[in-house]
């Protein structure tokens, strides 16, 4: 235990040093990570080469979240690996979503980089009201709504992923109840749940889902007790719109199934997990950066991109899964890419069984970003908000 | 049966296993107040014996080498703790915040490298017959060898402190350091004895959270169950056996309020997860509204530097 001894020396010599010592590593933490820009020998003629692109994210959990954060850095990674020396990315992970990100923004913006992305929905205002005074930077939003001159927003159709699962869920449960742990009940959570519900209805329309709410993305042990108590309560086969691996893990622990979100989580439950529904966030961030470096990058725009982009995707599926609920995965994720499947169509119904959309009736986007209503099969109430 | 029944007792089993990680903690934690020391670092030792437990576990595959390595790192963290308040008569409150504020810093720092390690498969552990009788058998038998160690470790403390010699030392030392001195009892040696042992319990309450309750290792992962385990001792009025109970019964409302949610009960989490600090207000309000209660309960000297020889 080197470790422990090292910091308890620490302590030791003073209680301040203590202190700041926590207070630096309390805070964000910083990296920076030339994209393998080898220095120019000082020899060599100063070609006219232009300046690499600044570019930074800020992350709302940890890098080794394994999820949704996670996912973020693949992408940023995928950037690196796309534009070589053009760009220098850096990334500042943990910002939390309130005014103190705003300062983040600033301190990037002072810094030289002059595209910033914003990776959770609570930077909205701290973005904006950052965006309002650094004019010369490009900022883009993940899963926000608001835009400025420069300030764009993007988003995935994370919701395709949730149904794709939910088909498999349903073939899979022998209970016929299916359990989601949820995060914060916002329009794009809800929107899951009731896609995963109508994905499992697909294969089984007796399927029940109960609904457990955390109210924060990203908190392990809470998440564990959560998914331990849908698990008691009924379900085999869980899925969860957190940012841990923490509820694929009690699947495993309990012998039940789950889901890898946002990243591949195969790994953390060999024989619970059924597959990952992912995003990859890399296609979006490569046209981004493009159009920044190519002078076509235009603020108050709105992207919303799934499976038809390569935003979306169900990766590794389980052997374990049978062959006809792979099969209409697959159905499913290819009418999806082409267009001729939509998940919101009409006839649908509410929980209370009124009918939400009518037959043939496709939901629009506004639509779909407006969802606070459970689907018929999902089991309890949102909660209501303020 | 009926699957209501079951879910039941599934619950207790489930409020049984939250609870024992703050039982284990908070018995610590009684046994530093109860020789008159108060640790808030317990936040901080149980982050740093996470991590510690969890590391160990991920390279020896062993979760028992986690736990010991966990106890290791909570009694290094107290036993410096211990050195502050005791010898230097530091602030036991400052002391025990910067402990805390500490270890959460630095178990993230050295957790780093850890967020991504998986542990094997968990053991399931069942008593033989106990484990197949209906319901109770799901309520009460099936649970990790911790969770009994918990009830364990409840009794025997209960037992040293009021029927050993050694534990009447402790809680003299506790109650009137002054007394215990003139009586040619070695007070600093023994109030830090008590630390690094409340620290020690506090590092295998944390390394079961990662070894066990939660497999993994993330930044900050104890999210608070220290600073209950420090209002579970008030909440108890220092009493073993109501340590315990008070821990079952936090668990409970910690399960409860996601097994209602299952049954579409809606109920605001936020409020039941404020529900222990205000439980524990509530107890010191009662204990100090009676002098006479004050002295029954609450150690006398809790908090209070000793200088010997003044």
């Amino acid at each position: 235990m080197s470790m422990t001894s090292k910091r308890s020396t620490l302590l030791k010599l003073t209680g301040f040093a203590a202190l700041a010592a926590t207070a630096a590593l309390a805070g964000c933490s910083k990296k920076e990570e030339p994209a393998a820009a080898a220095p120019e020998p000082a020899s060599a003629p100063m070609a006219a080469k232009p300046e690499p692109l600044k570019v930074a994210f800020a992350y709302v959990g940890p890098v080794g979240d394994g999820g949704w954060t996670f996912a973020h850095d693949n992408a940023r990674k995928a950037l690196e690996k796309e534009f070589g020396d053009k760009i220098v990315t850096s990334f500042v992970e943990k910002v939390p979503e309130a005014a103190d990100a705003e300062r983040v923004f600033r301190d990037m913006a002072s810094q030289g980089n002059k595209l910033i992305f914003g990776t959770t929905f609570g930077y909205m205002e701290p973005m904006l009201k950052a965006a309002a005074d650094l004019k010369d930077v490009k900022f883009e939003h993940a899963t926000g709504y608001k835009q400025a001159e420069n300030m764009r927003t993007y988003d995935s159709r994370t919701y395709e992923g949730a149904y794709m699962a939910g088909v498999i869920a349903g073939k899979v449960s022998k209970s016929g109840t299916l359990g989601v742990v949820g995060s914060i009940p916002i329009p794009e959570v809800i929107r899951n749940i009731n896609s995963f519900t109508l994905g499992a209805q697909s294969s089984n329309p007796k399927v029940k889902v109960k609904v457990v709410w955390v109210n924060e993305w990203f908190n392990p042990p809470k998440e564990t007790e959560a998914a331990q108590s849908l698990i008691n309560g009924g379900a085999d086969v869980l899925m969860q719109n957190t940012d841990s691996s923490a509820v694929l893990q009690t699947a495993e622990k309990n012998g039940k199934f789950g889901f890898g979100w946002d990243s591949d989580m195969t790994a953390y439950g060999p024989k619970a997990h059924l597959a990952s529904a992912v995003i990859n966030w890399g296609p979006y961030y490569i046209k981004a950066v493009g159009d920044a470096l190519g002078g076509k990058w235009a603020g108050n725009q709105h992207a919303w991109w799934g499976v038809k982009e390569g935003a979306i995707d169900i990766v590794s599926i389980a052997d374990s899964v049978p062959a006809d609920a792979k099969e209409a995965v697959a159905k499913v994720k290819a009418g999806l890419k082409d267009g001729s499947f939509v998940i919101w169509k009409g006839p649908l119904l509410g929980q209370d069984g009124k009918e939400i959309l009518k037959k043939d009736e496709v939901a629009d986007d506004k639509f779909l970003s407006g969802i606070n209503f459970y689907v018929k099969g999902v089991e309890g109430k949102v909660p209501s908000g303020k | 049966m009926t699957a209501d029944m079951e879910s039941y007792a599934l619950l207790i089993a489930a409020s049984m296993n939250a609870g024992t990680v703050l039982a284990i903690a908070a018995l610590g934690l009684l046994i530093n107040e109860r020789a008159g020391i108060v640790n808030l670092g317990a936040e901080g030792m149980m982050l740093v014996a996470a991590i510690a437990g969890f590391a160990t576990a991920v390279h020896t595959g062993s979760d028992v080498l986690g736990f010991l390595a966990g106890m290791v790192a909570g009694g290094l963290m107290a036993a410096a703790f211990g050195l502050l308040v005791i010898w230097l008569n530091t602030n036991q409150y400052a002391a025990g915040l910067a402990l805390s504020l500490f270890g959460t810093g630095f178990s993230a720092f050295v957790g780093i490298g850890y967020t991504q390690e998986k542990l094997g498969p968990r053991p399931h552990f069942d008593l033989p017959f106990l484990a197949d009788l209906p319901w109770v058998g799901g309520a009460f038998f099936r649970q990790h060898p911790i969770v009994y160690l918990a009830i364990a470790l409840t009794a025997a403390l209960a037992w040293f402190l009021y029927r050993s010699r050694p534990g009447l030392v402790l809680r003299a030392v506790g109650e009137s350091p002054e007394s215990a001195h003139a009586l040619g009892y070695p007070v600093r040696r023994i109030r830090l004895a008590a630390v690094v042992a409340g620290g020690a319990l506090c590092g295998l309450a944390g390394a079961y959270v990662s070894v066990i309750y939660t497999p993994l290792w993330v930044e900050g992962m104890i999210a608070g169950k220290g600073w209950i385990a420090l209002a579970l001792t008030t909440f108890a009025t220092w009493r073993p056996a109501r340590v315990l109970l008070g821990a079952y019964l936090f668990g409970f409302v910690t399960m409860l309020q996601f097994h209602l949610q299952g049954q579409g009960v809606q109920v605001a989490s936020q409020f039941l997860s404020m529900l222990p600090y205000l439980a524990t207000i509530v107890v010191l309000v009662l204990i100090s509204s009676n002098a006479s209660f004050i002295r029954a309960n609450m150690p006398a000297s809790l908090g209070k530097p000793f200088f010997p020889g003044s």
